[in-house]
């Protein structure tokens, strides 16, 4: 049976992928979700504004009191911190993980200003990166912020990084957009070799402990691939970039649906928390059995079988799509 | 990171203790170090080389170990020697002393090695960190040479040419330069390269040294005992080698010379050949009295100096030749104390040379020798002071034993001198600047010495002075720049600059005490120009207009923020001193700050460099002349130091030294035996903060959690019936009491306004958030509006009484803010995570606690001069408190112990021998049955025992007066044992275990930062694993030491490891529990520290997550709970709910490693937390034995 797939140029063995999260921040973590199955990964995400702002902080911690006492001028070792010095950590993990993993690994950058994002996804090229995922994450709030400028400065960062590296860049985008099909169009036109989808927000809940908001992030849940799945299913037939999808991966039948959708890869952190580094393993059989259980032979076969056709009156079957839906909910839970 | 050894810049400007460190890291293949003041630089930088892989001259890369002590140091350094490794060390003061028993050994078995020390004072009546020979001469009897260095440049060379000497000889050196004034002074120097290293110590000597190592392969021993018939022979065996040493120190220097151009002798006359009197000195101050030398010759006088850079063996046929024979006068000048002596070493070294010299027929004629001491712990010694010893010298009797540079009107030791004696080249600039700690005017003064310094063709000094607080200190920098090298080992006494970079300071003392005829002077001041002289003190304003001063003015501070920086105005006041200096053309001036910034901020990238370049053009925009009128136009005055309430010493005294005028106090001011009275921090305001807290009445739930945290006791909290608001100050705040049972009562929480340090502890601890506010809370910093308004209120909360301890819930942090602080206004870091703890002692057990407290952090702010913090309460009962050295503090403490116990015992005794005489069977009885477990017992003790006081001054006889005497051990005492956890850990760690081990009644509190902390963040072995720390460089690779188990292991410690920010109630618990158990107590207090690089005003924050994290668990081991059958191991921290590594992240010390070595960070984290893990598991399976299962003590049985 034929799993492999094609993402961003690169042969993968089968479509499930490790995304960007926890998992990769080592390199004992990169080599276990390699033993475990995963056909590529993406690293943690190096966000770079957090650098710089980590730079300036340890800097002053360094000053603070510096100086102010005959017995203690200073309280470090004088070891230089810079933001080479600080990414050096990640471009390290990408250089060893590299060196230790058959399966290819994607640096995943979160960058503030175009000088950082450029220069770190060089160095990343540097030292080693299959490819290069931006994680253009521009966090709400700012009220003042025009979707036209948004979407501006994403076009802005793709373009300025795919001109700067030679390897193959994704984009990991927001769901937000008020047209995210046609921003995805742009994103590839800027030099997108793929697309992930999508992005999940910080949504903070509140520690009645401490009385604070709590800023973790919750895994997400297999309800969340119903987005990406019908933006997937929408782009499909409208480019050959790669396509990711991300978010609620929870058993082997929702990489499926992505598959059926349109997706190369399927990416997942949340389910490699919850059932060990090795379930990418697990999410592999299942999509071998159902394959066999339907007689499939390759994913040629699968992928973008639900997508919606390239020329469709989308529309009209979108509507009704929604119609049934209606209906069909009528049916399950009464009048809404 | 590989540095191989490469050729250093030749010209460089470093202090003494680089200097040093720089050769002896070269010359050998280990360093065996400890840290401790102020040699400790040299140790840091060894460990820093090797972490980097920088090897020596002969291309090995030395082991740097550290040890528990300067005893285990030496001890190493010994076995390493016997090894045949190339060993040094670092020292100085105490640690020195420690050493002293290994020296002996080093120097007995002819063993080749150089100790550095960077020389200091020895506690004695008092600690002191600075220099003076007193721990050099205390070990002038164990065999090894001496040799003295006098500058920086001498550092480097000497401890070349000590190495050296050393191989050639076999007899060990002691390499010493004075501390502080060479250690920490920056000067130009003429670096060593690795070939002139390499050249002059020739691989041949340092393959005898090893061929002489213990092999098994040629097996012999040493170290023999030996007995009357042979040991005295054997001492006298090596004296052909201590022959040898002044030829081969001799040959060394002229090998020196040869290949640098720099020549040295043993000894160094300097003066008129035909001089009739002559000094003879050692160290730095040899330098001032050549200046003074040359400035009296040229004056027609005919004087010299003797210089003596070989001390041991002491040079006798150099120094008769060196002296000259016209000499009728001589003063030998000591930089040392030995209470009781005919006189100090020197002075009695040259004085029997020169006798036995004239009585041997060697010399014709016996001159005329007077001894004198100077310069004890850095004690200025200057030109004028010179020309009053040559004046002295002058007299037809002069005084046979003097000292110089103070008023001893005591003894009437002391030698009048002229004030000021300026004999400076003209062509040096010498400038002089005030700033606080911290705000970036030492730093910025450093980064000016290194751009005016790399110039060609100038020289550069810099020599700066810090103040005795952690927090808000003062400093003043002292730079000169000149064309020709600058050997003034004194401070600038006449500056043709002066900045002045905070307003405050200038209220506080006289900041042109340094000022001279036409001195520019620089004001930072938040006023315009045109008002800033008319708002400056009176006396100042007179100085300015008598000296023709000219005065610029800048608000730093407002240029500063509009350029975006904050408050760091040290930029714009740097730029500030090149454009009105003249030190350098103006334009240059300002491109030399502005590449220097591209140097310093390049790597944060182009806006911060131009944030900063902004800044510098804005400085020379907003900078202003301010015309100097004719005539004074203030009456304002200077702040006085204290009120004029204070108590007397204070006034007298304290007060002197608030002014940094202590070294014009007379001997007969200061207590004779290092005795000084508690609590004077309260009379100091030092208004450090700009922000202070501001309490919310209305907000306020009363939880007293505020109280509890805060570092500096600023926020006293009382309950008060409402009739005691009479006659309050308008703006005294007040709120109805939240508690049951008292209807009507009021409640206050008072700011300590002057006092507050602005840390935020109590902002972050408050569970209040005030609805719509923004994020407000009960408690938040405001800018400091009206401080008269303060003190009124202040005032008036004095006047309200204390709450009754007896009525106060002692149980609940919310009882615990009614109980008074006997721990004030420390000036320890702001923020500080220890001194809550000593707080919450203090107002737990202050009235009737003694404390033994560890050399470190707790001991400087807790009993550095000028004010001290540990305080009494309003029946004059209060902690007594001592320090009695870093490494014996257990002991020390469990000594005060066994002293209260006997005299306990001796008073219950004879009290129940008098019952007759006393004839009253209640009060004896009430006594000696009372055992004082709560509060009300104990003040019914306090009264009982006042009466019986009474009653034993009416009676007479000598049992009546033996009762009286140690009446009050009847009051039972609570000892406690404060330290932090380089003492505890490491240096104290046997004297610990044994105190622990003798099941006495003493309470130990390790305040435990996990860090030597007062040293400047050397790694201790509470160091966690990963944590990057100064002698840990490449990360600390060894798990930190379990203390608490090894202490549970005895069975009978009361063991427990708290956390105030994680559970304040534990902290509390605790506590009550440790002073109640009658046997040994072990406290552990996880304190969070600036040495840690967090935040600190989010200490409690990262407290919290210490223990939730599994870095810290709390937990207690109560024996009282075995004895009971009950499990005594109580876990008291939830499991952790954190990952390790969310801890570390917050952290710089743990930070640090993954920007240098992410892989070993990244392996070191993970096992951490397998560590964590394990532990965790170990504790929760012992908090679920029987009581059966742990170990019992023995008096159960």
């Amino acid at each position: 049976m034929d799993l492999t797939t094609r993402y961003l140029g690169l042969e993968l063995e089968h479509p499930v992928v490790a995304s960007a999260g926890p998992l990769s921040q080592t390199l004992a973590g990169v080599e276990a979700l390699a033993e475990g199955g995963a056909s590529a990964i993406v690293l943690y995400s190096l966000f770079e504004e957090q650098l710089r702002a980590e730079v300036a902080r340890d800097e002053q911690l360094i000053e603070v009191q510096s100086n102010a006492f005959a017995e203690a001028l200073d309280y470090f070792p004088t070891a230089p911190i810079t933001t080479k010095s600080a990414a050096y950590s990640y471009l390290s993990l990408i250089e060893r993980s590299v060196k230790a993993v058959d399966v290819p690994i994607i640096a995943s950058l979160n960058g503030a200003d175009l000088g950082g994002w450029v220069e770190f996804s060089r160095e990343a090229a540097d030292a080693g990166a299959s490819a290069i995922e931006l994680n253009i994450y521009l966090v709400p709030g700012d009220v003042m912020m025009t979707g036209d400028l948004v979407e501006k400065r994403h076009l802005e960062i793709v373009s300025a990084v795919s001109d700067a590296v030679s390897i193959p860049v994704s984009v990991k985008l927001s769901p937000y957009f008020s047209s995210v099909g046609n921003v995805a169009l742009q994103l590839v036109d800027a030099g997108a070799a793929g697309l992930v989808m999508f992005n999940r927000f910080l949504n903070p809940d509140v520690d009645i402990e401490t009385l604070n908001t709590d800023a973790e992030f919750e895994l997400s849940t297999p309800q969340e691939g119903r987005l990406p799945r019908t933006w997937i299913a929408s782009l499909r037939n409208h480019t050959t970039a790669s396509l990711a999808g991300s978010s609620g991966v929870e058993s082997s039948d929702d990489v499926v649906k992505y598959l059926l959708s349109g997706a190369d890869v399927v990416m997942t952190t949340a389910a490699l928390i919850r059932h060990g580094r090795s379930y990418s393993r697990e999410l592999v059989g299942g999509l071998q059995s159902w394959m066999v259980r339907k007689g499939f032979v390759s994913l040629g076969q699968v992928r973008g079988m639900l997508a919606v056709p390239p020329v469709w009156e989308g529309e009209t079957v979108r509507r009704g799509g929604y119609v049934s839906a209606i209906q069909a909910a009528k049916a399950r839970y009464g009048a809404l | 990171m590989t540095d191989t050894a490469t050729k250093p810049e030749l010209r460089q400007i470093i202090d003494g203790n680089e200097a040093a460190a720089s050769v002896a890291f070269r010359l050998n293949e280990l360093c065996s170090i400890y840290p401790i003041t102020p040699s400790s630089t040299m140790a840091e930088l060894a460990d820093e080389w090797a972490a980097r892989g920088r090897t020596n001259v002969f291309g090995v890369r030395p082991t740097v170990i550290e040890m528990q002590s300067e005893g285990g140091a030496a001890g190493a350094l010994h076995g390493a020697l016997q090894g045949g490794a190339m060993s040094t060390t670092f020292t100085a003061s105490q640690g020195l002393l420690l050493m002293i028993p290994n020296m002996y050994k080093i120097a007995g078995e002819l063993t080749s090695t150089v100790f550095h020390v960077a020389a200091r004072s020895i506690a004695a009546q008092g600690l002191s960190i600075f220099g003076d020979h007193q721990d050099v001469m205390a070990v002038r009897q164990t065999g090894f040479a001496l040799l003295g260095s006098a500058s920086v440049q001498e550092a480097h060379d000497f401890a070349a040419v000590a190495q050296l000497a050393t191989l050639r000889s076999r007899v060990p050196f002691l390499h010493f330069f004075d501390g502080f004034r060479t250690s920490h002074e920056l000067n130009t120097l003429d670096m060593l390269s690795d070939d002139d290293l390499r050249a002059l110590v020739p691989e041949e000597l340092i393959r005898e040294h090893r061929s002489r190592a213990l092999s098994p392969e040629h097996p012999y021993i040493r170290g023999t005992a030996q007995n009357p018939d042979t040991y005295f022979q054997s001492r006298e065996t090596v004296n052909p080698f201590y022959d040898k040493v002044p030829g081969i120190v001799t040959e060394a220097m002229d090998q020196f010379a040869e290949l640098t151009g720099r020549r040295y002798d043993l000894v160094e006359y300097h003066g008129d050949p035909e001089a009739d009197r002559v000094i003879v000195i050692m160290g730095s101050a040899a330098q001032t009295v050549i200046q003074a030398v040359d400035h009296l010759n040229g004056h027609g006088n005919k004087v010299g100096v003797l210089q003596v850079r070989l001390y041991r063996p002491f040079p006798v046929e150099a120094i008769l030749a060196a002296l000259p024979e016209s000499a009728t006068k001589v003063a030998v000048m000591d930089r040392t104390k030995e209470p009781g002596a005919g006189g100090e070493p020197l002075f009695l070294d040259v004085t029997s040379a020169l006798a036995e010299a004239v009585a041997s027929g060697r010399r014709a004629s016996l001159p005329r020798v007077i001894g004198g001491r100077y310069g004890l712990s850095s004690k200025e010694f200057t030109p004028g002071m010179v020309v009053g010893v040559f004046d002295e010298l002058a007299k037809p009797s002069p005084r046979p034993r003097f000292t110089v540079g103070i008023n001893d009107d005591v003894s009437m030791t002391s030698l009048d001198y002229p004030g000021w004696l300026d004999v400076e080249s003209p062509e040096t600039v010498r400038a002089v600047f005030y700033g606080i700690g911290s705000d970036g005017t030492v730093g910025a003064n450093k980064n000016t010495i290194k751009i005016l310094g790399h110039r060609e063709g100038t020289y550069a000094q810099g020599y700066f002075v810090y103040d005795s607080k952690k927090s808000g200190s003062r400093t003043v920098s002292h730079l000169r720049f000149g064309p020709k090298p600058i050997t003034a080992p004194y401070l600038i006494n006449a500056a043709g600059f002066i900045g002045v970079h905070h307003w405050s300071i200038l209220e506080r003392v006289d900041v042109l005490r340094y000022a001279r005829e036409g001195t520019v002077v620089l004001v930072n001041a938040p006023y315009p120009p045109d008002e800033l002289f008319g708002r400056l003190p009176r006396g100042m304003q007179e100085r300015l207009i008598e000296l023709n001063c000219e005065l610029w003015t800048i608000d730093a501070n407002a240029v500063a923020r509009a350029a975006g920086m904050g408050n760091r105005t040290n930029t714009v006041l740097q730029t500030c001193f090149f454009a009105i200096s003249k030190v350098l053309p103006r334009d240059d001036a300002i491109e030399q700050v502005k590449q220097s910034i591209r140097d310093t901020y390049g790597r944060r990238g182009a806006e911060v460099v131009a944030k900063n370049e902004a800044a510098v053009d804005a400085a020379v925009a907003h900078l202003h002349r301010v015309e100097v009128p004719e005539a004074p136009a203030s009456e304002v005055g200077m702040i006085a130091p204290v009120p004029a309430h204070a108590p007397e010493f204070v006034r007298d005294v304290t007060s002197v030294m608030l002014l940094d005028q202590g070294d014009s106090l007379p001997v007969s001011a200061l207590p004779v035996d290092g005795t000084y009275p508690s609590g004077t921090t309260q009379y100091e305001k030092r208004n450090i903060s700009d922000i202070i807290a501001v309490w919310d009445e209305d907000a306020c739930i009363q939880c007293g959690n505020c109280a509890f945290v805060c570092p500096h006791s600023v926020l006293r909290a009382k309950y008060y019936p409402d009739t005691a608001l009479e006659g309050a100050p308008a703006t005294f705040q007040s709120a109805d009491l939240n508690a049951a049972g008292l209807p009507g009562a009021k409640y206050t929480l008072q700011v300590y306004a002057e006092d507050c340090t602005g840390c935020g502890l109590c902002v972050e601890v408050c569970p209040v958030k005030v609805t719509d506010s923004g994020g407000r809370k009960a408690i938040n910093l405001a800018p400091v509006l009206e401080r008269d308004d303060a003190r009124e209120n202040i005032g008036f909360f004095e006047t309200i009484a204390v709450n009754n301890r007896a009525r106060v819930d002692f149980g609940t942090v919310r009882g615990v803010q009614y109980l008074e602080p006997l721990f004030e206004f420390s000036g320890a870091c702001s923020g500080c995570g220890e001194t809550p703890y000593l707080k919450l002692l203090s107002q737990l057990f202050g009235g009737r606690a003694t404390i033994a407290n560890a050399t470190g952090c707790s001991s400087i702010y807790g009993g550095n001069l000028p004010t001290t913090p540990w305080s009494s309460n309003r029946y004059g009962r209060g902690p007594a408190w001592s320090n009695s050295l870093f490494e014996d503090n257990a002991e020390f403490g469990l000594g005060l112990r066994l002293a209260a116990d006997l005299h306990e015992r001796l008073a219950r005794e004879r009290l129940e021998q008098m019952r007759a005489e006393i004839g009253d069977d209640g009060l004896v009885d009430g006594i000696l049955d009372n055992d004082q477990l709560y509060e009300s017992d104990l003040s019914a003790q306090f009264r009982a025992v006042e009466e019986l006081k009474f009653v034993l001054d009416g009676l007479e006889g000598p049992r009546a007066a033996d009762l009286r005497s140690v009446a009050d051990h009847l009051m039972r005492r609570s000892v406690w044992i404060v330290g932090g956890d380089g003492w505890a850990y490491d240096i104290g760690s046997g004297g610990l275990d044994h105190v622990l081990a003798s099941g006495r009644n003493v309470n130990v509190l390790v305040l435990d930062t996990e860090v030597y902390s007062n040293t400047g963040g050397q790694a201790s072995k509470a160091t966690p694993m990963g944590a990057v720390a100064k002698f840990a460089s490449g990360g600390k690779e060894t798990l930190s030491k379990d203390l608490a188990m090894q202490a549970i292991a005895y069975g009978n410690v009361y063991v427990a490891r708290i956390a105030m920010g994680a559970d304040p109630q534990q902290t509390l618990k605790a506590f009550r529990e440790a002073e109640a158990y009658d046997g040994p107590s072990l406290i552990l207090a996880y304190s969070h520290c600036i040495a840690h690089g967090i935040d600190m005003a989010k200490g409690l924050d990262q407290q919290y997550l210490a223990v939730n994290s599994g870095h810290w668990p709390l937990m207690r081991f109560n024996p009282v709970l075995r004895m009971q059958g009950r499990n005594p191991f109580l876990l008291d921290s939830p499991r952790p709910r954190f990952p390790l590594r969310a801890y570390h992240d917050n952290e710089l010390r743990f930070r640090m490693l993954k920007s240098t070595d992410p892989e070993g960070a990244e392996r070191m984290v993970e096992y951490g937390q397998m560590q964590v893990n394990r532990r965790w598991a170990d504790y929760e399976q012992m908090s679920n034995r029987t009581a059966a299962e742990f170990a019992a003590d023995a008096k159960e049985s």
